[in-house]
């Protein structure tokens, strides 16, 4: 063990570098370990699954992206999509951050200039594993800010392979999030380097951060709220500077004018309630400016504090009234709904149960913090305590950024990710203080040890001096047992992490993968398979609807036109899907067809296991759907406050659309050993109506393991009222191939029509020739002789008018009598 | 009795073939056929005719062609003809193969199409041949009815002549039809002419004039399902550093009766031999051996269901589509495989590479309506020339590859209407000079060693204004 040190230094010696060239090239020899650490652990869906796009949201941002590639920006910027949400569609290039499109066909670009043949789908699989190594890059230049070096380090191992990060970075998870935290760390970590060096370059690079930040993710409001109630704290404890004034001035104007670039932005900066606190604050800030020329210009300090008194309450009394007059005149946005449940987290459950619906914006439980945090949990307080230890403006910008994203953290689990930078920065600072404080303590041991007798002349005193000696063994054994903790936290951490990462967040969602009976691997490919299906074997411009979770995955994958999809811009038009799925079959088909849907498709997991299916979301339909249409009542489908689908179901339960859909003849089906026919193995239960008959549906097609069924609309019966009969013969009107076309003949078999022909056929037997040939003859006279032969005898087989008649009668007689020249004999087959 | 119906047949046919001769070839007049047999299996949708002609050369001249009629619509689907003739006696027998070339005559009655089979040796005046005659028909068999449900077997039509369309006069023949199943719903009857099991058999008739035509009309189960692709496009790359990429794109399709109304997979699952019996589950697909890297996959991501099978000789690919296809059902996907690359290329003795490759699709039992056929050479190799047995249309492109500046060249051939029986193997030469190789390794380390020394440069460069 202690050979390799040595022969490492005598390595790096031979060199002949110098220490700090030493310590250089150990810094940047770890941060590219780290760097590609942070990306090869992202891989493992890659090498789990393949190279594909996961869940939801990721398809739609991947065919943006495609159409992106396609079609060039300025389409893209202009896209109107008729594909979703028919029949209202949606202005795309208007509704969503362009900034992951761009970035991953700028790296496309990029690529294919330099001639590397890559296909689009692999830079959008990579491009959050890219963007999750830049970030570690940039934590590390943030801790180095903050602190030093040494927790720059840390702070970007312990970001390269944090699961609350890798959550939402993995290959193949295609999502704004993905390169959103790297422009949210980054324009933090230049924000605060333009504070802290009062730089206009600084502040302008976090301009176009922020601007970077704004493209590319809604999430941008966080930073445009934390950055100025940073600024109030520093106003507040007095740390006001030229520097500060500088940094954020640039920053908020600069900002905002690129972020109004940004369409789905627009005027929000200047209109809407969540963007007010930065312009407050920045006028605050021209307050504090104009008092410090004040105070300048002026000796009489009383005089000043009246003159203070006055301005500030001016001040605050014409922002409060602008704001006022804002909000009343409806120039200024109220609150969203969004930015109301993160305030209040039981706000989105009474008010926005399509905001409830998704399952990442419940409050977050303690097991998740500790499954994506892990140590870091612990080391988070520390790390707190060590910068409030050593006050700077930047370390109160990080305990603010910290304990702000915690609290929001909190609220919403999918708010565990902007959480996630900070806790790793704080965390770094507690590790390398620690670490530190414990080396240095180590090696000054040595040092005293080695040196103890030239030490003895130093200014200390003898009587602490003996002290310190007496408790040396115990603080080195003392300092090393803290070490080795540490070190064996940290390898915990890292062994979790990589757990964590493999287990569950390496899942591409789409596929999805079971242990089978023998411990070997079943893939459940479904979901892809229903979609393409769609995709190939139905009309170009057919309407799918479906619950809006499979929205954007029918559109990327199945190339159809949705009803609803995962960008929930129109609550009324989800409710009326819901009211649909759960509704009567003869109600529904009346929404059914207004919308004028041609498929249905539903998602069902009793066959296989699979709990998150359409039957278990069934609820929230029903809430979203009585939330704008008071016929759906959720007691309805409840018995006693129970949700159940067995014998003991609610009879609207039990007949509803969605009901009858996920469970059209699986009552004929054996899904486990020793279990009656029709058991549910996703609820566990016998399904209680296993007698479901469908009336103006019809299957089209149910996957391999029946998780997606898709359902045809029928066309209406034909109004006709004494059409009862649908006729038995199915090739009405077939146009009779003309293929050994010697005779140049064609015409068309309508064996409906040859009733008045088997009549003559039954007449035959009895009387031939004497019978009134001529409206028959006229029926096959288009046809080829055999040809008519071969129609009269589909027609007598198919039993048209439900004459039995004696097939042995040689049908060329009839066409003797037609005239025809019969070369042939022709039979009936049996 | 014997000899004036003989002599009359002569008189009659010599007065006719004086007719003919004046627009015609002088290979018509004096031929015909003592005696043909066709077998026509219809076991597939692929309808595959073996047909033995014994030519007699009843003319005075020596003539070493012998002309073969179809139908136009027949022509239309016509996808190969093959030609072979027994040499030598007795046992030693071996089969030639001859020349099959199709051929335009002037006034043929109802359009009829026309190929020439050139003998190896001319048929002296009163000698006779036998010749073997093997074609394949695609898209011959006609769903009757056009629509069926998922329980119900798939019926088709086939159409045919009862006797052989020739431009010659034919003595004696016979037809025999096998269909794939003992259900013929109905058949045309030419007495004589009989059923018995799979086995239809018409004739024999005797003493047919030139171009004798009965059509008849067969109307039969046939549940082998339909599989066509639509369009397959096969790239194969030349890497001379090993390794022969070969990238399949298909389009198939069920082109079987369609499907009619509901999909139910209860009854798919439970009674697969009674629903959805014509319906397509897998395909086989035979590579070359020592195949590696094999993908199969489609537009979005991989299809997990495909398994391989390789041993010495040849390596076997089952592929299944995502859904099974009923007819009218559509999928596409990609195969990819590589190759070593020493089993396909070699050197011709003046210094020029060539590939030897099979041309057709891998795919058992299915029929291409169009394909097209893609050689990338590396870049920097030179004038390409592609050899195939048989006619295609053929020009170059360019594709841009990985760490490509001038591009590669693609020989690109294209062929309609194939049928396995095309899968035979093609030769693309082209001068590739070995130093070509290292132009990209060259062109990455000179890249790399060029970022090297700017960071360098940038590190031992003070950029800042201020002193």
């Amino acid at each position: 063990m202690a050979t390799m040190p040595a022969s490492a230094s005598d390595l790096l010696k031979s060199f002949k570098l110098k220490t700090k060239q030493q310590e250089l090239l150990i810094r940047v020899s770890i941060l590219c370990l780290v760097y590609i650490l942070a990306f090869i652990t992202r891989l493992f869906s890659v090498l789990r699954y393949e190279s594909m796009i996961h869940e939801f949201d990721p398809y739609f941002n991947y065919r943006t992206t495609l159409y992106l590639t396609e079609n060039g920006f300025y389409d893209f910027w202009n896209w109107f999509d008729y594909e979703s949400w028919y029949p209202l569609g949606r202005i795309v290039g208007g509704t969503l951050y362009p900034g992951l499109m761009v970035t991953a066909v700028l790296i496309y670009r990029i690529l294919r200039f330099l001639r590397f043949a890559v296909h689009i789908r692999e830079v959008c699989v990579l491009t959050a594993p890219f963007f999750a190594s830049n970030t570690t890059l940039v934590a590390y230049f943030f801790g180095k800010e903050i602190w030093d070096s040494g927790a720059g380090l840390v702070a970007a191992i312990l970001i390269a392979i944090c699961p609350g990060y890798i959550s939402r970075s993995v290959a193949g998870s295609y999502d704004n999030e993905g390169v959103a935290i790297f422009a949210l760390l980054f324009t933090f970590y230049v924000f605060v380097k333009a504070v802290n060096t009062g730089s206009l370059a600084w502040s302008l690079a976090s301009a176009f951060g922020y601007f970077y930040m704004v493209s590319a993710w809604g999430g941008y409001v966080f930073i445009i709220n934390l950055i100025p109630l940073y600024v109030l704290v520093l106003l507040i404890t007095g740390r006001y500077s030229m520097r500060l004034y500088v940094a954020y001035n640039c920053m908020y104007i600069l900002g905002m004018l690129l972020a109004m670039q940004i369409r789905f932005v627009g005027f929000q900066h200047v209109q809407s309630g969540e963007h007010m606190a930065v312009m407050g604050v920045f006028f605050l800030m021209q307050v504090f400016y104009f008092l410090d020329w004040v105070k300048h210009m002026l000796s009489d300090t009383k005089l000043f504090q009246a003159f203070l008194r006055i301005t500030v309450t001016c001040a605050v009394a014409v922002g409060g009234i602008a704001l006022g007059l804002g909000m009343v005149s409806g120039y200024i946005s109220p609150w969203t709904g969004r930015f109301y449940s993160l305030l209040d987290p039981t706000y989105a459950k009474d008010h926005i149960p399509i905001i409830a619906s998704v399952s990442e914006h419940q409050p977050t439980a303690w097991s998740s913090f500790m499954f994506d945090f892990h140590i870091l949990l612990f080391l988070f307080p520390a790390g707190l305590y060590f910068c409030f230890k050593r006050l700077s403006d930047a370390t109160i910008f990080i305990v603010m950024y910290g304990l702000t994203s915690m609290y929001f953290a909190g609220v919403m689990v999918r708010l565990i990710l902007v959480a996630t930078p900070a806790v790793c920065l704080i965390s770094a600072i507690a590790v390398s203080a620690t670490v530190k404080n414990l080396t240095v303590l180590l090696r000054s041991k040595n040092k005293v040890v080695q040196t103890g007798s030239t030490k003895g002349s130093g200014g200390s005193k003898s009587s602490s001096k003996a002290l310190l000696d007496q408790s040396q063994p115990f603080q080195k054994n003392g300092a090393i047992a803290l070490l080795f903790g540490a070190f064996y936290l940290l390898s915990r951490y890292a062994t979790h992490c990589t757990w964590v990462t493999s287990e569950a967040y390496s899942s591409p969602s789409i596929v999805l993968a079971a242990r089978g009976a023998h411990g070997n691997r079943v893939i459940f490919d479904d979901y892809r398979e229903a979609y393409f299906w769609l995709r190939q074997n139905t009309p170009q411009d057919a309407k799918v609807m479906s619950w809006w979770d499979y929205g954007y995955q029918i559109t990327a994958m199945g190339n159809r036109t949705v009803i609803v999809d995962n960008n929930t811009w129109n609550n009324t038009h989800i409710a009326t899907v819901g009211r649909a799925m759960s509704s009567y079959e003869d109600e529904a088909i009346e929404i059914i067809r207004s919308l004028d849907v041609d498929y249905v498709l539903v998602v069902f997991g009793g066959v296989t296991g699979y709990s998150s299916d359409d039957i278990n979301k069934f609820l929230w339909m029903v809430r979203i759907g009585g939330g704008v249409f008071p016929v759906i009542k959720e007691p309805d489908y409840l018995v006693n406050g129970e949700y159940r689908v067995d014998k003991g179901a609610a009879p609207k339960m039990l007949n509803c659309l969605m009901y009858k859909l996920c469970y059209y003849r699986f009552g004929e089906m054996l899904t486990e050993y020793g279990k009656p026919p029709g058991y549910d193995r996703a609820r566990g239960v016998e399904i209680g109506n296993k007698d479901v008959k469908l009336e103006h549906l019809e299957e089209a097609f149910t996957t391999s393991n029946w998780i997606v069924r898709i359902y045809r609309v029928k066309p209406p019966n034909n109004r006709c009222p004494h059409n009862v009969e649908t006729p038995v013969v199915t090739h009405l009107g077939d146009v009779f191939p003309n293929g050994s076309n010697i005779h140049g003949q064609s015409g068309t078999c309508n064996p409906q029509n040859l009733g008045v022909c088997l009549d003559l056929l039954g007449l035959v037997d009895v009387n031939l020739g004497n019978a009134p040939t001529k409206p028959c003859c006229s029926l096959i006279e288009g046809l080829v002789d055999l040809e008519g032969a071969v129609c009269l005898c589909t027609a007598v087989r198919a039993n048209v008018l439900g004459i039995h008649i004696n097939l042995s009668i040689s049908l060329s007689l009839l066409l003797r009598n037609c005239e025809r020249k019969v070369a042939t004999e022709y039979i009936c087959g049996p | 009795m014997e000899a004036p119906i003989r002599a009359r047949e002569a008189l009659g046919f010599i007065l006719f073939s004086l007719l003919f001769s004046i627009c015609r070839s002088s290979s018509l007049n004096h031929l015909l056929i003592s005696n043909a047999e066709r077998r026509i299996d219809l076991s597939s949708h692929i309808v595959k005719v073996f047909l033995t002609l014994k030519v007699e050369n009843a003319g005075s001249t020596p003539t070493s062609e012998v002309l073969l009629s179809f139908p136009p619509t027949q022509a239309d689907h016509l996808a190969t003809v093959e030609a072979l003739v027994t040499k030598g006696k007795r046992k030693k027998t071996t089969l030639v193969r001859l020349d099959v070339k199709p051929t335009e005559l002037p006034d043929a009655p109802n359009d009829a199409k026309y190929f020439t089979i050139y003998l190896a040796n001319p048929l002296k005046s009163g000698e006779s041949t036998t010749i073997e005659v093997l074609y394949l028909l695609t898209h011959s068999q006609e769903p009757f009815p056009a629509e069926i449900a998922q329980s119900e077997s798939q019926l088709v039509y086939y159409r045919d002549s009862a006797l052989i369309l020739s431009p010659y006069h034919i003595k004696q023949q016979a037809t025999f039809i096998k269909t794939p199943s003992t259900k013929v719903e109905s058949f045309t009857r030419v007495e004589p002419s009989n059923r018995a099991g799979t086995e239809i058999k018409y004739g024999p008739y005797e003493d047919h004039p030139p171009y004798s035509f009965s059509p008849i009309l067969i109307h039969f189960e046939n549940n082998s399902p339909f599989a066509v692709v639509e369009e397959l496009v096969r790239e194969v790359e030349i890497s001379h550093w090993g390794n022969l990429q070969v990238t399949e794109q298909y389009t198939l399709v069920h082109a079987g009766a369609r499907h009619k109304g509901v999909f139910s997979r209860v009854d798919y699952q439970s009674r697969p031999t009674l629903n959805g019996a014509s319906s397509l589950r897998y395909l086989l697909a035979r590579l070359p051996p020592r195949v590696h890297s094999v993908y199969y996959r489609d537009e979005i991501g991989n299809i997990s269901s495909s398994h391989l099978r390789t041993d010495s000789r040849k390596s076997e690919l089952e592929i299944e589509p995502r859904y099974p296809l009923f007819g009218g059902w559509k999928a596409t996907f990609v195969i990819g495989y590589g190759l070593p690359l020493q089993d396909f290329l070699f050197e011709t003795s003046d210094d020029r590479r060539y590939l030897n490759f099979t041309f057709g699709c891998p795919l058992l039992e299915t029929v291409v309506d169009k394909l097209t056929v893609k050689v990338v050479l590396p870049e920097g190799s030179k004038d390409p020339s592609a050899v195939v047995p048989f006619p295609v249309e053929q020009h170059l492109e360019t594709k841009y590859s990985y760490l490509d500046v001038v591009g590669r060249t693609v020989v690109v051939m294209e062929k309609k209407n194939l049928v396995p029986a095309h899968n035979s193997h093609f030769q693309v030469y082209y001068t590739f000079k070995p130093i070509f190789m290292l132009a990209e390794p060259l062109m990455l380390a000179s890249a790399f060693f060029l970022f090297f020394v700017a960071c360098v440069a940038y590190l031992h460069i003070d950029l800042s204004i201020r002193k």
